[in-house]
């Protein structure tokens, strides 16, 4: 065999490992509804506090849910949890690079200090 | 929820083979799909500009109307909490297209629209409100960096919408040439990152105070 056949057949090899692994992984209509229930809770918890003062745990409490609520969507209704660690990578690091830069540029601007 | 995964998988394709268009790439994986999630990568870079940018100047509207006094947190919620249930019928769509089910891939694309649709309009009539109690587009930093995110993100909800709509119309006429559902996948996957980017303007614009 060929060094050219033998690498169209590694790749057709790859890619039925990852048509595989992406059947396999393929989560029913009930998980994602279940899911969206979850989300819709808190969202409600995070509007409530529009009405009901927690206090200093406010902006913590914001975050924490949003946090929650980002990394649910990303990884269940995104499938990033199901697929290849690949797309993970381009994802994370757009992401990781957009919170350096910011907040270097929120540091600069003394966002923080305020 | 991690347990939920575990147990409810779905197996009912497993020995499908590979798509029908599918071209064998070096990485086994799908071009197409690589290049949606860089995009959607240099989308964050974009997104934490606009909402960097915002943080920054909140403070700054110089005797017009600040953020507490103009923002309808309730109105502002509905709006949230429906293109929150435009993910799920987004995901359900593409669960129907990997199943091959047509009519449902384009019930769920349509009510996936008609929901993006509405957030768009209530976003509009959000825009409006503000501009009648005084907000405009160059009143102060706070308007012109408010009205910049929010419009940013109003629009790739509207190329999302338009997007899904055209896809309907697509999969009616059976023009998708290939693996009907990997198309279904990427533009849901735009739809997605369109919601988890409001999650995160809804909490850092609307409901922590400036």
């Amino acid at each position: 065999m060929s060094a050219t056949t033998e690498h169209a057949a590694d790749a057709h090899d790859a890619h039925d490992d990852q048509h595989a692994h992406e059947e396999h992984h393929v989560p029913k209509d009930a998980y994602f509804i279940k899911t969206a229930l979850v989300l819709a809770v808190l969202t409600a918890l995070e509007t409530s506090t529009y009405w009901i003062d927690i206090g200093r745990f406010h902006t913590p409490v914001l975050i924490i849910l949003m946090l929650i609520k980002f990394f649910m969507i990303v990884m269940i209704f995104m499938h990033l949890k199901f697929d290849s660690r690949i797309f993970s990578m381009l994802f994370y690091t757009g992401l990781g690079l957009a919170l350096f830069v910011y907040t270097v540029f929120l540091f600069t601007f003394k966002f923080f200090q305020a | 929820m991690a347990d939920i995964a575990v147990h409810e998988v779905d197996h009912e394709h497993e020995n499908d083979g590979p798509a029908p268009g599918f071209h064998g790439t070096s990485t086994g994986l799908s071009n197409n799909k690589l290049a949606m999630w860089l995009f959607l990568g240099s989308e964050c870079l974009l997104f934490g500009g606009l909402i960097s940018t915002y943080m920054l100047y909140r403070g700054r509207y110089s005797g017009g109307p600040g953020p507490s006094q103009i923002f309808d947190v309730p109105v502002t919620s509905v709006s949230s909490f429906i293109l929150l249930m435009s993910s799920l019928t987004m995901v359900l769509a593409v669960n129907s297209a990997k199943r091959k089910d047509d009519r449902n891939t384009k019930l769920w694309l349509a009510v996936t629209a008609m929901l993006g649709a509405l957030f768009v309009g209530g976003q509009v009539y959000e825009f409006t409100s503000f501009y009648h109690e005084g907000l405009g587009f160059t009143s102060s930093l706070f308007g012109s960096s408010f009205y910049t995110l929010t419009g940013f993100h109003g629009v790739h909800v509207t190329v999302g919408i338009i997007m899904l709509l055209a896809l309907v119309g697509i999969i009616g006429r059976s023009r998708i040439p290939g693996d009907k559902a990997e198309v279904v996948e990427l533009i849901g996957l735009y739809w997605h990152f369109v919601d988890v980017v409001w999650v995160v303007i809804f909490t850092l614009v609307y409901l922590i105070p400036a």
